[in-house]
């Protein structure tokens, strides 16, 4: 497929948190707010990439029984990077998502794309499809830290818009709740 | 006492899937069936809690003596893949009907967000061996608690006349945020 549906196909079409259903661990436990959620994005998109890019191209080098062990090890590097580069320059950020970064080795969608795709095509390709992956997933956690945020406390990325909310939003079952209902319109606009 | 406090809060107060955002993915995928629910909440409380007590070995043991906790994640993740991989070749030895049951869902307990996450959890509180120990098995208690009560929820959701556009995903999310809701009655109780 082309350069641009290859980029683009992870926003909507096959976007990973609401088509795919995968990453589904960060999705609701960072999006309590909008700038969680973006931040959570970028982190996972910039893994992606480099995991995506790394793959690609030695992939050729790696014996099939190691596959796996050696996209985790791949992975849990650069997962490393972003943890030490988070803590030392984005400390607030570091704190708010805690668990989280860490956990960004087990997001489904890092080993699941370098397994379907990074490891069967060229480098280009796999950087593209990280990067719209990436960017997807980044869209659609800033959408519902958006949603959780407004809902939750009347804010969006910190600007208070009303005075109060519904508090169930920001924890954990309006997460539930709020994803359910995100992608059951997410389904209708894709089928649109 | 210590240790009823850890059991609770793990179990009921800070369920690991309806309260800490871990171990969704199996949550929501192998949750359509009570039988597979119950398998994979067996096969993660053994995974669990092997996991959780080898990565405090390593991090007490070879990461912090040798000063390098900054390569916590990948250590980790490696024996936690290591473990997965023993437990599928001793399953398929020892009972190959349990592994046929459980079939793709062993190798995904390596992503399983709940397992890493409770082994990082452990070293990050503090406990000592036996209580991270504990407080392995209480989470993976409280994990296989709640997959088994969702599916059976789903599985009566199936005999439900849900609208179209929330078939599937959708009605289960909103369910288990009920579900969430309902945990979160145990706050104050630890």
């Amino acid at each position: 497929m082309n350069q641009w549906k290859n980029f683009v196909k992870g926003f909507i079409k096959e976007n990973p948190v609401f088509v795919l259903l995968l990453g589904m661990c960060p999705t609701l436990g960072v999006t309590s707010s909008a700038i969680n959620g973006l931040g959570m994005g970028l982190a996972t998109t910039f893994v992606l990439v480099m995991s995506n890019m790394s793959v690609s191209l030695i992939k050729s080098f790696i014996p099939d029984k190691v596959r796996i062990p050696s996209f985790i090890v791949l992975i849990a590097s650069f997962v490393t990077v972003v943890e030490l580069v988070m803590k030392a320059y984005l400390t607030d950020l570091y704190a708010q998502l805690g668990l989280f970064i860490p956990l960004i080795v087990v997001n489904c969608i890092v080993l699941g794309r370098a397994e379907a795709f990074a490891s069967k095509n060229n480098v280009v390709s796999s950087v593209l499809d990280g990067l719209g992956m990436g960017l997807g997933f980044a869209f659609a956690l800033t959408i519902l830290g958006s949603i959780r945020e407004l809902l939750g406390s009347g804010a969006i990325f910190g600007f208070s818009l009303v005075n109060s909310g519904m508090l169930v939003f920001v924890l954990a079952p309006g997460g539930f709740i709020a994803l359910g209902y995100l992608i059951a319109v997410m389904k209708k606009i894709n089928k649109a | 006492m210590e240790y009823i406090i850890i059991i609770v809060s793990a179990i009921f107060v800070h369920n690991i899937v309806l309260s800490q955002f871990l171990g969704i993915c199996p949550f929501l995928g192998v949750s359509n069936k009570v039988s597979t629910a119950a398998g994979m909440g067996g096969a993660v409380m053994f995974v669990m809690t092997l996991a959780t007590m080898v990565t405090w070995l390593a991090q007490h043991y070879i990461l912090i003596p040798l000063g390098i906790e900054f390569l916590q994640t990948i250590t980790f993740i490696l024996v936690i893949a290591s473990l997965v991989q023993m437990v599928e070749i001793m399953l398929k030895k020892v009972s190959p009907p349990l592994y046929q049951a459980l079939g793709i869902f062993l190798p995904l307990i390596t992503t399983n967000c709940a397992v890493l996450g409770v082994a990082i959890l452990t070293v990050q509180r503090d406990f000592n061996l036996m209580e991270g120990t504990v407080f392995a098995i209480s989470n993976a208690i409280g994990f296989a608690l709640a997959l088994v009560i969702f599916s059976s929820l789903r599985e009566h959701l199936e005999l439900m006349n849900v609208p179209k556009g929330m078939k599937g995903v959708p009605i289960a999310l909103v369910t288990a945020g009920i579900l969430a809701l309902a945990f979160m009655g145990f706050a104050g109780m630890v």
